[in-house]
């Protein structure tokens, strides 16, 4: 079986949810590889959700907000547009490849963009392969316990 | 007068700092004598693994365990101190989160193995030997603990009671929690004792103004200003995601916090708060500004998982780790 990534995809209520809503009712086809969850800011995503992700099965994560100028909370993308990065180096230290993890501006109006945007991120996941972060040495174990605390 | 608490100690992968502490509440190590008898406790008093062995199933009233699970030897003396105890307690950040050591889970054996005993400059080994978990001598098969590739933290190999934060914890905050299983006071199973459940902020007592940095120092490059945010003076601090609890040492001594009270009660990931926080200073409104601000932090992973690796939510680097679920 070819190897299918799971991307998780948190979106922004006011431009990037409505673009991709967007594209669905525009009927354009793209990967169907993106679970959205939709946050009504992209300054809501805490780093603690793309790390859950990735540590839970996901193989990356795609945030996509309002453009610079366009966030109806007035600046909750430029934060972003800080934190993101930040992360993102971090997570190149924990062997996370930076395309795993992909900050986008898709508008309400940019449908096509965010077909494009699925299309791209989820050809180049499926050539790095999994993350398989679930499946590591004494990780799987340890998450295992967890789990079972949880419970 | 009733019976004394028959207490024990011990450390795993940790420096001996959290012992230390245990003896630095200064003369109330007299009161302490009047309530427990130690029972157990390698650095200060000669006991043998077999004393351990020897005691009843719940034995001990209380173990205070510090130190981060790193070998076979540790997990071992985790589980059989959990059997032989009635209260086991996390005992410093080494246990709580990994600790220090824990650090180690950015690499695996084989990397760590091949610069300790080969590449580190002030090794000398010609024969390339490196330590094996078996070998041959002429009167049988002696035999090492294992090493791991993953350090993990005392509740991710046993059942843990309580946490005490810190690197070492604060000697009045040890007190307390001696206090507390004497008087049988005890919180509910798994509380972290011995700590706030506030950030370090509001224990500080310096100045903030909002104000944001266009670039990060280190704490050598600078005497920071005693009175200000050391955030605000471009000095990576790590109170805003860390339990207060430990007085604000580190901070009155110009310092910055460095994590080792551990995350805020619900949080997951202190790495992922402390990243979130820090980047809301950088001063740059265009990708290319904040990556010129990030230039000057050569090393965020290091910084933000100082004290608790193990207890992140990714536990350790990916790429380098062995693939079989099954190895250590
Ligand atoms: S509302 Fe869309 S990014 Fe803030």
């Amino acid at each position: 079986m070819s190897f299918e990534p799971k991307i998780v995809g948190i979106l922004c209520n006011w431009c990037s949810y409505t673009g991709a809503d967007l594209a669905g009712t525009s009927r354009m086809k793209y990967l169907p590889n993106v679970r959205v969850v939709r946050v009504m800011c992209s300054g809501r995503v805490d780093p603690t959700f793309v790390l859950k992700a990735l540590a839970e099965g996901a193989d990356g994560v795609l945030i996509a907000g309002c453009h610079p100028g366009d966030c109806h909370y007035d600046n909750g993308n430029i934060k972003t547009m800080r934190r993101m990065p930040l992360l993102e180096k971090m997570l190149g230290q924990f062997g996370i490849e930076p395309e795993r993890v992909r900050l986008e501006w898709v508008s309400a109006s940019e449908g096509e963009k965010f077909k494009e945007v699925v299309d791209d991120m989820t050809e180049k996941i499926r050539k790095l392969g999994p993350l398989n972060a679930l499946n590591k040495s004494g990780v799987a174990k340890i998450r295992a316990e967890t789990r079972k605390e949880v419970a | 007068m009733a019976e004394k608490l028959k207490v024990g100690a011990y450390w795993a992968a940790s420096c001996g700092g959290c012992d230390v502490s245990t003896l630095d509440i200064h003369e109330k190590i007299l009161d302490l004598i009047q309530l427990v008898d130690f029972v157990f406790w390698p650095v200060a008093m000669d006991f043998k693994y077999k004393d351990v062995e020897a005691m009843e199933d719940g034995f001990m009233d209380l173990c205070l365990f510090n130190g981060a699970i790193r070998n076979e030897e540790n997990e071992h003396m985790a589980k059989l101190l959990r059997k032989k105890s009635k209260v086991l307690v996390a005992f410093g950040s080494c246990a709580h989160m990994g600790g220090i050591p824990g650090l180690a889970n950015f690499h695996n054996r084989d990397e760590i193995f091949q610069y300790v005993y080969k590449d580190s400059p002030s090794i000398s080994n010609p024969d390339s030997i490196v330590p094996q978990t078996k070998y041959k001598v002429d009167e049988g098969e002696i035999e090492i603990p294992e090493f791991y590739n993953t350090v993990k933290s005392l509740d991710q190999v046993v059942d843990v009671d309580y946490y005490v934060p810190g690197c070492p914890p604060a000697p009045h905050q040890i007190w307390g929690v001696l206090e507390a299983v004497a008087t049988n006071n005890l919180p509910p199973k798994g509380s972290v004792v011995g700590a706030d459940d506030r950030a370090l902020c509001e224990e500080c007592p310096r100045e903030i103004s909002e104000r944001c940095v266009d670039g990060f120092i280190r704490p050598h490059m600078k005497i920071p200003e005693k009175d200000k945010c050391l955030v605000e003076q471009g000095i990576f601090c790590m109170g805003s995601a860390t339990r207060a609890g430990c007085g604000a040492r580190c901070i009155k001594c110009n310092l910055p916090c460095r994590g080792c009270y551990g995350p805020l009660p619900g949080v997951m990931d202190q790495g992922a708060k402390i990243c979130s926080a820090l980047a809301s200073v950088i001063k740059a409104d265009t990708p290319e500004g904040v990556q010129k601000v990030l230039d000057t932090l050569p090393d965020p992973a290091g910084y933000f998982y100082r004290f608790g690796l193990p207890k992140s939510l990714l536990h350790r680097r990916l790429d380098n780790a062995p693939e079989s679920p099954d190895e250590n």
